[in-house]
């Protein structure tokens, strides 16, 4: 039994290093439950670890301001409530165009950057209008799907729902996975979920959201993160920003790890997105502390790494412009989002 | 680097701590500093002073007062006038100066940091985010127990004046770790900083000042080696307490035998790091990283032995290496970096050369690329973080203790051999064990010697957790309720008495075959079997009256040899339950009941005893085994309040194998003193009893043989006392020695102790009223036959 999931895990690494012209899609593997089940987590440890990530590691002066331009270029800027027009959309893909003020950028010699965010994300009825208003920018487009934010409508409504948003133009899909399958040790489950969620997408990418805050222990978190990656996720996310806790150093560092360990077993590279209540420049700076210390570079460009957030670029355009003028800046100053 | 060209390499750049303040400080001293003695500041004897460096950058940073004998004396005498003052302020008044001192601290709190980091070399994050929360809580902490001290240790009172000598390692920390329990407990302190680092002291003595401590209660000297000695042998210093490596250590213990003065030492230790294969091995990974490249490895309970299960070793020294490559050497000051300046490039060479000496018997030496950027200090002293595979037991790396960033690997297959190899060691200081089964690991805590034990973490401290070593890495424990005993005495101990020796008769011995019994061999009890002297010498035992009244066998160091492997061997009877010891004590109270009257007339005829003494003797030593048998299951170990989401227990275990050398008068009750309360927590006993009265102890083991004492508990050799003990001292398996006697044999067995460091607890020449409860029994008696062993246990699914 073992020696088979091992040798489909081989299998899987093979494909992942030929397919290397397409990078970022994950193509998945069987579910290796011996795998999943050997997972071992010291939440203390964990916790430790977490709690030296933001002091271990510090930029300061330039290396500040462009550590958090590049955190800029992670940001999914995302509105995600019920009164969203494509008035509010537009608004927001604008900012997401131009997320910081041209003089500012031209004072950090970064003009030339083309700085842009990550991706604008929205509920399904808000993609067509945020392609159009997106259109020639490059930004691609992603949907909450499957139900967002409890997962528990019908499967196949689950599914449709991902169909419908790929064809409106949605080149990113972020679907919630059903809680109920880790809580009740029911991988296969999980594993079957998210595999049919990954051949609904086509070619937008997977973004599987655990709503770590549901899980009830980090060793969930770390078995959940496994088993979506087996799936063929292409990044797993924290959180849906609506559970009691949403995205923490703690749990971030418990699936990073994991990430790096699919990597090492299959050579696939697993973006990371942390959602949730990180609002200020100093948390974006931990995470990428976080990215770059567990997992390296790579995982610093938006390709691996995003932030779930609607607040933070207007604190981070605050610090950037402190940066230049060494005043501190208001809010007032910068163009609304 | 420009903006856009960081965002494309996305590297750290310098990230600089600001030592403004320091420097201005340390201009403001450029004539140099001086001593802190009677709160002022005092210039050294003959005007000499020694250069302290940054040992990041070789830049010098002051000169400081070298301390000669007479600035020692100084300062000794200002502590010793200032000290029946400050004891007299009470618990609760001493706590007021101790809590403005943990305030002042805290205002102060970056300037140290920063002072720290330039005089040490160690990473600001760590003197910012360790060293001085660390200290400011001990100093909380022991506010809080000079306020308790009234209530809590009622019949104790203070030392008197403390002598501490603290190492460059943690300067600040190893000095609140050493003044805060002793101020607390009403003693004061001269203390002498290391070397290296006396900047940070000096400070400190600044706050004192602000605080308003009274002139002589913290006294500060500065100076070397010299003038640490200089202090450890000032007749007026009733305390010792040192932090350093064991060969000072024992200096020290040579030094001060026979003094009287109470020692703590706190040395060296090859710290096991023992990861199981259902470990969290990501968190292990990390704690190894807290554990051998915290300060650069400068720690005393590092884990500097990697012991990880053969079955995932590949994998896990894979995850160490990736590890090992992310770790940033560079200026300490640099907020961004994980290890800065080794102390000084006399230990850089030492370290380099137990590295060679490691790759020459065998060892594989890795270490990351780049870890030392180009960019370092070129004067600074720096060294890299080194993986030191394939290495085995008797590779020097894997036995002597590095003091740097230096990991040494070897593997095991089970947890029994995991235990072996970690106690395969002269040292015992601290443990780390990773394994996600609790079961597991809460089974290999107790079986590591060693002080303290971290599951599922490394290097944690608090002022309410004991801190301490097993072995060679020293006695006496600081921080916690068990910490405070090192500082205190009780007030009994003032009418203690010069011991008596018994006369020997001075008629010719008297025939025994008189016609009345048969004649008796009394043998040496080895093993749980009477046993011929290895010598074949009996020496006779006298009545009063000179009467010969049978001989006894003349032990000697053979004899001792084989009684303490008996007694190792004897080990189970530590893992017993204390209610089982108790049944054996109970049993052996019961047997000499029943043997009262025959105890009663031996006593009688050898110490010429009336018939009431000896009746009270009998029965307040079979009291007294009742009393240890009721204690066997009751000296409980603690859970202390620490910051942390866990528990960390105080065990109570026994030292192991003891020597007791027993006192002359009252042979019974003293004997018996002794060995209850020793086997009573545990230990297995060596008795040698006083020779005039041997026979009483033979006599005993006809008890020991009807009580059900396993074969090795207890032995008795006969012989000359101070011969016996002395070997027994000099033995290196045994693990501690109580000695009843004269002062030059207290001093002798003090001194012949340094071997491995045992434990000591002599009388000094000083006999206490064994009849007297207070004096006689009870939880001073539990605190010397136990070892304390804090179990740190963070938990959390």
């Amino acid at each position: 039994m073992k020696a088979v999931a091992l040798s489909k895990r081989r299998k899987s690494k093979a494909r992942a290093t030929d397919g290397k012209s397409k990078p970022g899609r994950n193509p998945g593997m069987a579910l290796d439950l011996d795998w999943v089940q050997s997972l071992r987590v010291n939440r203390s440890a964990v916790e430790r670890r977490a709690a030296t990530i933001p002091t271990r590691r510090s930029v300061k002066k330039q290396w500040q301001a462009a550590w958090l331009l590049k955190a800029i270029s992670c940001i999914d800027l995302t509105t995600l409530a019920g009164d969203d027009t494509p008035g509010r959309v537009r608004r927001l893909c604008a900012k997401g165009r131009r997320p910081v003020r041209a003089d500012i950028l031209a004072a950090l010699g970064a003009g030339d950057l083309d700085l842009r965010v990550g991706a604008i994300c929205v509920y399904h009825e808000m993609v067509a209008p945020a392609v159009a208003a997106l259109a020639g920018s490059g930004i691609p487009v992603a949907a909450v799907s499957t139900g967002f934010p409890a997962g528990l409508t019908p499967l196949e409504t689950r599914l449709r729902e991902i169909e419908l948003s790929v064809a409106a133009g949605a080149a990113e899909i972020d679907i919630v996975i059903s809680r109920r399958h880790v809580l009740c040790g029911d991988w296969q489950a999980l594993y079957d979920e998210v595999v049919g969620y990954r051949q609904a997408c086509g070619d937008a990418h997977l973004k599987t959201i655990l709503a770590t805050g549901e899980l009830g222990t980090l060793r969930n978190v770390a078995r959940a993160s496994l088993v979506c990656m087996q799936a063929g996720a292409d990044f797993i996310k924290t959180s849906t920003g609506k559970e009691p806790v949403n995205a923490t150093l703690p749990v971030s560092l418990v699936m990073v790890r994991m990430i790096r360990a699919y990597g090492e077993q299959t050579g696939c590279q697993i973006g990371f997105k942390p959602a949730g209540g990180i609002s200020t420049a100093r948390d974006a700076l931990s995470y990428q502390f976080l990215m770059r210390e567990e997992l390296g570079t790579d995982w610093l460009s938006p390709g691996l790494f995003r932030f779930g957030a609607s607040s933070l670029l207007g604190d981070i355009e605050r610090q950037l412009e402190h940066n230049v003028t060494g005043r501190y800046s208001a809010a007032n100053r910068h163009p609304a989002g | 680097m420009n903006v856009p060209e960081i965002y494309e390499s996305m590297e750290y750049g310098p990230a600089l701590e600001s030592a403004d303040v320091v420097r201005q400080w340390l201009d403001d001293h450029r004539d140099g500093f001086d001593h802190f003695i009677n709160g002022a500041w005092c210039p050294p004897n003959f005007g000499s002073r020694f250069a302290t460096r940054n040992p990041a950058t070789g830049e010098v940073l002051g000169q400081v007062a070298k301390g000669d004998s007479a600035d020692v004396i100084g300062a000794v005498s200002a502590a010793h006038k200032a000290q029946p003052r400050w004891a007299k302020l009470g618990g609760p008044g001493r706590a007021r100066y101790l809590y403005a001192i943990a305030r002042l601290l805290q205002k102060h709190a970056r300037h140290l940091a920063v002072l720290e980091t330039m005089d040490n070399g160690k990473p600001i994050r760590e003197s910012r985010d360790v060293d001085l929360p660390l200290a400011v809580r001990h100093f909380y902490h022991h506010a809080g127990w000079a306020q308790l001290m009234p209530q809590e240790l009622p019949g104790y009172e203070p030392l008197g004046v403390a002598g501490q000598i603290i190492p460059w390692n943690f300067p600040l920390l190893m000095l609140a770790w050493k003044l805060a329990p002793a101020l607390a407990m009403g003693n004061t302190v001269v203390l002498k900083p290391a070397e290296y680092t006396p900047l940070t002291a000096l400070r400190f003595a600044g706050i004192c000042q602000e605080a308003g401590l009274p002139p002589g209660v913290v006294n500060i000297v500065t100076g070397d080696g010299a003038t640490g000695a200089a202090l450890t042998r000032q007749v007026a210093v009733d305390k010792v307490a040192f932090t350093g490596s064991t060969e000072v250590g024992r200096e020290i213990r040579r030094e001060t035998a026979g003094s009287g003065k109470k020692l703590t030492l706190e040395l060296g230790g090859k710290g096991p790091f023992l990861v199981f294969d259902d470990a969290d091995q990501d968190g292990a990974v990390e704690g190894l990283v807290d554990a051998i490249w915290f300060n650069q490895g400068q720690v005393c309970c590092a884990g500097s032995r990697l012991l990880v299960q053969e079955n995932i070793h590949d994998g896990f020294i894979a995850k160490v290496k990736a590890r090992m490559a992310g770790l940033r050497v560079g200026d300490p000051l640099d907020k961004a970096v994980d290890m800065g300046a080794i102390i000084d490039p006399v230990q850089r060479d030492r370290i380099e050369s137990l590295v060679q000496a490691g790759v020459a018997e065998g060892a594989t030496l890795w270490r990351p690329e780049g870890a030392m950027s180009d960019s370092l200090p070129k004067d600074g002293c720096f060294y890299p973080p080194t993986l030191l595979l394939d290495v085995e037991t008797a590779n020097v790396v894997a036995r002597e203790e590095i003091f740097g960033p230096v990991l040494s690997v070897m593997s095991f297959r089970t947890p029994d051999e995991a235990v072996a190899l970690a106690n395969n060691s002269r040292y015992g200081l601290a443990a780390s064990v990773w394994s996600e089964n609790l079961n597991l690991a809460m089974d290999v805590a107790p079986k590591l010697r060693c002080g303290v034990v971290w599951i599922n973490s490394s290097n944690l401290f608090d002022a309410a957790a004991g801190f301490g070593g097993y072995r060679e890495s020293g006695f006496g424990r600081e921080g916690g309720r068990e910490g405070l005993y090192e500082y205190i005495k009780p007030v009994h101990e003032k009418s203690f008495k010069p011991v008596r020796t018994l006369p020997m008769p001075d008629t010719p011995p008297e025939p025994m075959g008189d016609g009345e019994g048969v004649d008796r061999t009394a043998k040496l009890y080895i093993g749980g079997k009477q046993t011929r002297p290895d010598s074949g010498y009996s020496q006779p035992i006298f009545s009063v009256k000179g009467k010969l009244v049978a001989h006894v066998g003349v032990g000697n160091r053979k004899d001792i040899r084989n009684a303490v492997a008996a007694a190792a061997k004897a080990s189970h009877w530590a893992g017993m339950a204390g209610h089982a010891r108790a049944q054996v004590l109970y049993f052996m109270a019961e047997n000499l009941d029943a043997r009262a009257n025959e105890f009663k007339a031996r006593i009688r005829a050898l110490t010429g005893a009336k018939a009431g003494l000896a009746k009270r003797e009998v029965e307040a030593s079979i009291s007294r085994l009742f009393t240890y048998a009721a204690w066997a299951d009751k000296h409980d170990g603690a859970v202390h309040d620490v910051p942390l989401r866990g528990v960390v227990m105080a065990m109570h275990e026994p030292v192991g194998v003891l020597g007791l050398i027993c006192p002359e008068p009252l042979p019974l009750l003293g004997l018996v003193s002794l060995l209850a309360p020793a086997i009573a927590m545990g230990n297995r006993v060596v008795i040698v009893p006083s020779y005039p009265l041997a026979l009483l102890a033979t006599d005993f083991y006809q008890v020991l043989d009807t009580s059900d004492v396993p074969g090795g508990v207890v032995n008795i050799v006969t012989g000359d006392g101070d011969d016996l003990a002395q070997v027994l001292a000099e033995h290196d398996e045994v693990d501690g020695v109580w000695y009843h006697g004269s002062d030059q044999g207290s001093r002798a067995v003090e001194a012949a102790s340094i071997g491995n460091l045992k434990r000591t607890w002599v009388n000094n020449g000083l006999e206490r009223d064994w009849f007297k409860v207070e004096q006689g029994e009870g939880r001073e008696f539990l605190r010397q036959a136990t070892n304390v062993k804090n179990v740190w246990t963070p938990y959390g699914d």
